[in-house]
C-alpha cells in the first residue's frame, strides 16, 4: 500500500510535468495544427538556461524561471516565424520536416555550446514531509503545486482576456477570424511564445529533481504529442486529464513491471488506440 | 538496333555503370573506399525510404527501426551458424512482415498522426534492443558478426568478401537491384497510384484507387529493403547496437533524400553519396555540422522543396525549352 501510494506520488508529479508540457503543445497542435516536434527540446533549452542563469549569474529559482520562460516566449516566436510560417499553406509533412531540422540544431547547438553529459540543478528546497508514510520533497510539491496554478491561470486568460479570447477565435474559424480584424500572424506568435514558455517553465520546475540533458527533451516531446493525440487535438481538458493519466501510469508501471520499458507504455499505447480510432480518442476528422 | 538506341539515349548511365563496376581501380585509399561503400549501402535506405515518403507521401520516422530488426536478424542468425545468404532475405521479410502488422493500425492514421507513430514504433525498437539483454546484448550490441559467406562462381572459384572490393560489388549488386525493382515500381500502374495517394488520397480514393492497400503495400516494400541495407550493414561492419535502429539514422536518411531531391530515384542516392562526402570535408567543423545539417534542411523544405536532383530536372527542362524554341524561330526564319 506504501509502495502504491508513493508511486501514485511521483505519478501525479511526473503527469504534471507532462499535462503542462501537452498543454503548451496542444496550443499550437491542436489550435495552430503546427506539428512542432521541437517542443521537447524547447523544453530541454529552457531547463539550460535557468541552469545557467543559476550557477552562472546567481539568479534565484523563481527569477532565473521567470527569465528563462521570457527568453523562451522569444525562442519560440523566432522560430514560429522562421522555421513554420513560411509552410502554413504546404502540407502538413513538410512542417514536420522543417521541425526535424530545428529540433537537429537545437538539441546540436546545446551538445556543442554546454556539452553532453548530464548537469544538476541545485535544488532549492530540499526539505522533505512524510504524510501516510510517503516520502514528499518539498520541490516535488511545488512541481504539483505549480502546475495546477499555471493551468489556472491559462484557463483564464484564454477564456477571459481578449487575447486569450483571438486564440479561441482563430482555433475556431481562421478566416472568420482574419474578416473580423484579428491578426492571425500575431496570434501564432503569440500562442507559440506561451506554448514555449510553458514548456521552459515545466522545465525549470522538474530540473532540481531530475538531471538535465540535452536529450530529455526527445522523450518527452514525443510524449507530449502522444498525450495531445489520445486527449483530442486541440482539448486543453484532454492534455491536462492525458498528461496526470500518462505520469500515473508511468510511474505504477516502472515501479512494479518493469522500469526499463516505462517509456514503452505510452507508445505503445498510442499504436494500438489510434488502431482503433485514427484521429485520436477524442479526435475530430483531420482534413 | 534496339541496343544503339538505348546507348545513345541512356549513354550517360551506362558510363555510370562502367565507372562505378571500374571503381575499385580508381580508389587507392582504404578510408575513401570505405565511405563509397557506405553510401552504396546507405543508398539502400535512402530509397526505400523515399518510396514510401517522396513517392507515397507518408513519413515513416521509424525507418531505423526496420533497418535495425534486419540487422539483428542477420547478426543473430549468422551467429547461430545460419548462412548469410538464407539469413538476409529471411531478416527483411521479417522487417516487411512486422512493417505489415505496425502499417495495419498505423497507416490508418494521416499526416502527422501518420509520422508521429511510427517515430514511437521505431522508439520502442531502440528501446527493446537495449533492454531485452538475453537476445540483442543490451546497450553493448552485438559483436563479432560473421562475414558474408562466399559464394562460387563458376570459372572463378570461392569468392569471399575479405576484400573491400568485393564487399563493394556485393553493395553494389543490391544497390542495383533495388535501384532496378523502385525503378520498376515507381513507372508501374501501381507507382502512378502511390503518387495519386500523395497528392489527394481522398481524390485518388474516389476515383478507384484502394488507397489503404496502396499505402500498405509501399509500406512493406520501404521495409523490406530497409531491412535488407540493415542486414547487409551489420555483416560487413560486424558489430551493431541500438545506435543502429536510433531516430537519428533516420534523420540522416531523411536529409539525403531532401537535400537529393525527394520523389526522384538519383535523389537519394546523390544525398547518399554527396553529403558523407561533404562531411568528410566539413571534419573540421566537428560537432557544427549538424547544426548546418538541420539549418540546411529547413532551407531546403521552404525554398527548394524537390531538392538538388529535382533543381537539376528543372534546369534540364528550361534548357530544353529554350533550345526548342530556338530551334522553332530557326525554322520560321527559314521558312
Amino acid at each position: 500500500m506504501q509502495l502504491f501510494l508513493q508511486q501514485i506520488f511521483n505519478g501525479i508529479m511526473l503527469g504534471s510535468t507532462y499535462a503542462i508540457v501537452a498543454l503548451g503543445l496542444t496550443l499550437v497542435f491542436g489550435i495552430l495544427h503546427i506539428p512542432n516536434f521541437a517542443h521537447g527540446h524547447l523544453y530541454m533549452l529552457g531547463a539550460y538556461i535557468s541552469f545557467f542563469l543559476m550557477t552562472l549569474y546567481g539568479f534565484g529559482f523563481w527569477t532565473a524561471l521567470i527569465t528563462s520562460m521570457v527568453i523562451l516566449g522569444l525562442v519560440g516566436m523566432l522560430i514560429e516565424r522562421v522555421v513554420y510560417r513560411p509552410l502554413q499553406d504546404k502540407p502538413h509533412i513538410n512542417s514536420f520536416i522543417s521541425a526535424v531540422g530545428a529540433l537537429i540544431i537545437l538539441e546540436t547547438s546545446v551538445i556543442v555550446l554546454w556539452g553532453p553529459q548530464g548537469r544538476r540543478i541545485p535544488n532549492p528546497y530540499p526539505d522533505i514531509v512524510e504524510l501516510l508514510g510517503i516520502t514528499m520533497s518539498h520541490q516535488r510539491l511545488l512541481v504539483i503545486v505549480a502546475a495546477i496554478a499555471m493551468i489556472v491561470v491559462l484557463q483564464i486568460f484564454i477564456k477571459k482576456t481578449t487575447p486569450g479570447a483571438t486564440i479561441e477565435a482563430v482555433a475556431q474559424n481562421r478566416e472568420g477570424a482574419m474578416l473580423v480584424g484579428i491578426n492571425v500572424n500575431w496570434v501564432s506568435s503569440l500562442t507559440f511564445a506561451i506554448s514555449t514558455a510553458t514548456a521552459a517553465a515545466a522545465a525549470c520546475l522538474v530540473a532540481p529533481i531530475f538531471m538535465i540533458s540535452p536529450t530529455m527533451g526527445a522523450l518527452l516531446g514525443m510524449k507530449a504529442f502522444v498525450i495531445v493525440i489520445l486527449g483530442g487535438l486541440g482539448s486543453i481538458p484532454g492534455a491536462i486529464l492525458g498528461g496526470y493519466i500518462l505520469g500515473i501510469l508511468e510511474a505504477i508501471g516502472g515501479g512494479y513491471l518493469s522500469a526499463a520499458y516505462k517509456d514503452v507504455y505510452a507508445f505503445g499505447a498510442l499504436i494500438l488506440i489510434l488502431s482503433i480510432r485514427p484521429t485520436g480518442l477524442f479526435g475530430k476528422e483531420v482534413s | 538496333m534496339t541496343w544503339i538506341k538505348f546507348l545513345r539515349e541512356k549513354w550517360f548511365y551506362a558510363l555510370l555503370l562502367i565507372l562505378a563496376l571500374l571503381l575499385p581501380l580508381l580508389i587507392t585509399n582504404r578510408y575513401h573506399f570505405q565511405i563509397v561503400i557506405m553510401g552504396c549501402l546507405f543508398s539502400i535506405a535512402a530509397l526505400s525510404l523515399n518510396l514510401i515518403l517522396g513517392y507515397t507521401g507518408q513519413a515513416s520516422m521509424a525507418h531505423a527501426g526496420f533497418f535495425g530488426i534486419g540487422a539483428y536478424g542477420v547478426a543473430l542468425l549468422t551467429k547461430e551458424g545460419m548462412s548469410f545468404w538464407l539469413a538476409l532475405p529471411l531478416s527483411s521479410l521479417l522487417a516487411a512482415l512486422v512493417g505489415f502488422l505496425i502499417g495495419l493500425p498505423t497507416l490508418r492514421a494521416r499526416g502527422s498522426y501518420f509520422a508521429i507513430s511510427t517515430m514511437c514504433f521505431g522508439v520502442i525498437i531502440s528501446i527493446v534492443a537495449g533492454n531485452w539483454i538475453e537476445l540483442t546484448g543490451g546497450y553493448n550490441g552485438v559483436v563479432g558478426i560473421p562475414l558474408p559467406n562466399p559464394i562460387f562462381l563458376p570459372g572463378v572459384g570461392d569468392l569471399g568478401f575479405q576484400t573491400q572490393a568485393a564487399q563493394y560489388y556485393l553493395v553494389l549488386a543490391f544497390l542495383l537491384l533495388t535501384l532496378l525493382i523502385m525503378h520498376r515500381l515507381v513507372y508501374s500502374l501501381m507507382g502512378l497510384g502511390f503518387m495519386a495517394i500523395r497528392n489527394n488520397e481522398v481524390l485518388a480514393g474516389s476515383v478507384g484507387i484502394n488507397t489503404f492497400a496502396g499505402k500498405i503495400l509501399s509500406f512493406v516494400v520501404a521495409n523490406f529493403f530497409a531491412g535488407l541495407a540493415g542486414g547487409i550493414y551489420a555483416s560487413l561492419i560486424g558489430t551493431i547496437s541500438p545506435a543502429t535502429a536510433a531516430l537519428e539514422q533516420t534523420f540522416g536518411w531523411l536529409i539525403f533524400v531532401l537535400l537529393g531531391g525527394i520523389a526522384t530515384l538519383t535523389g537519394p542516392i546523390v544525398g547518399a553519396f554527396v553529403i558523407p562526402v561533404i562531411m568528410e570535408y566539413l571534419q573540421f567543423l566537428t560537432e557544427y555540422r549538424l547544426i548546418i545539417f538541420g539549418v540546411l534542411l529547413i532551407v531546403v523544405i521552404i525554398y527548394f522543396p524537390r531538392g538538388l536532383m529535382g533543381g537539376f530536372t528543372t534546369l534540364q527542362q528550361r534548357v530544353k525549352d529554350l533550345y526548342a524554341q530556338r530551334r522553332g524561330e530557326k525554322r520560321a526564319a527559314g521558312g
